[in-house]
């Protein structure tokens, strides 16, 4: 997450401010510096310095708009959020690949809106592909002003009816917020009570830092 | 250790390989059958979306189980990882464009909640509100 993050400006202007971003963008020079290790297969210092350079000049040639983020990862609902993703992306495919193969028709379809708990951009855009990937559902629209997604529904029945896809996407959202999200994020959305568990550890460990 | 192990491991290693490929092979093919069988565009990006997804990481899995070389796996994993985030946005956006254009019939849908509301609404949200 933090790749896309950073960035104020994307006006071009001295070198001073260029020097600026190229600092507030370190992570993004690192996850491309490790891509392109990655890439050739090989670590040598070659290819770290090489990477390094093209992640610099990508930063500065091509610069992002900056995202909001204010959230942290939670490790333990990060795993849930991975485990659960794993099993339902297997769930999902058996569905549709025997939907594909089975004699007779396709199931009806439909087209569900689905009015989102957190209007950040980042969880918006987060829930959006893991609700492609995972339940028999495509993302057709997303309204980032209204928190709205559409999701066409390939097997509406199966899935319980427009109601059922609401359930199951909110709960996607809330494993998604319970990993990302900020404590008061949280706490505003009832996914999590001030003294809560989930909260606390948090806070610990902030307190510690 | 004796010198049986390497070889158990070999042998584990190529079975597992060896159902991944397979299993692989059977998404990748019905994600094609459904590409063809299905009736209308949103029902196509399905078979697009997911079976395609979960079977071209089986196979890269059981290549990497095959190849076993660390440079192979860390570029599978890539390949993953780029897969994983452009194969909904790619749905995504063939959804998008054939709602918008008029291309997908009505009477292929039993519910149409976005029914013309297309482009998204100028007006800020209220204060959000908390789910159920």
């Amino acid at each position: 997450m933090s790749a896309v993050t950073t960035t104020k400006t994307a006006r071009p202007g001295p070198w001073r401010r260029r020097a600026r971003r190229l600092r507030a963008q370190w992570t993004t020079i690192v996850v491309l510096t490790v891509i392109w290790v990655l890439l050739w297969g090989d670590l040598s210092w070659a290819n770290l310095i090489a990477g390094a350079v093209l992640g610099a000049v990508v930063v500065t040639v091509l610069p992002l708009p900056s995202v909001q983020t204010h959230g942290r990862l939670r490790p333990w609902p990060f795993l849930v959020l991975a485990g659960r993703f794993l099993v339902d992306l297997f769930a999902a495919s058996f569905h549709v690949a025997w939907l594909a193969l089975r004699p007779g028709r396709p199931p009806r379809s439909g087209i569900v809106g689905v009015c989102l708990a957190s209007s950040s951009e980042v969880f918006l855009t987060i829930t959006a592909e893991m609700t492609s990937l995972v339940p028999g559902s495509v993302v057709v629209e997303a309204h980032r002003s209204t928190r709205m997604l559409y999701l066409h529904v390939l097997d509406l029945a199966g899935a319980g009816g427009p109601d059922g896809v609401r359930e199951t996407t909110l709960a996607l959202e809330a494993r998604v917020l319970r990993a990302f999200a900020s404590d008061d994020e949280l706490v505003r959305l009832g996914l999590a009570t001030p003294g809560d568990r989930l909260v606390r550890s948090t806070a610990r460990r902030e307190g510690r830092a | 250790m004796t010198q049986a192990d390497p070889g158990v491991w070999t042998t584990l290693a190529d079975v597992v390989a060896a159902a991944c490929l397979l299993l692989g092979a059977y998404f990748s093919l019905s994600a094609g059958v459904g590409v063809l069988r299905f009736g209308n565009l949103l029902a196509r990006t399905h078979a697009v979306a997911k079976p395609q997804v979960l079977g071209l990481i089986l196979l890269l899995i059981g290549v990497a189980l095959r190849v076993r070389s660390w440079p192979t796996v860390t570029m599978l994993a890539l390949v993953v990882a780029f897969q994983l985030l452009t194969s909904p946005v790619s749905a995504h956006m063939v959804g998008r464009a054939g709602v918008r254009t008029g291309k997908v019939d009505p009477a292929d849908l039993e519910v149409d909640e976005l029914g013309g509301d297309e482009a998204e609404p100028r007006r800020l949200p209220e204060e959000p509100t908390a789910p159920r």
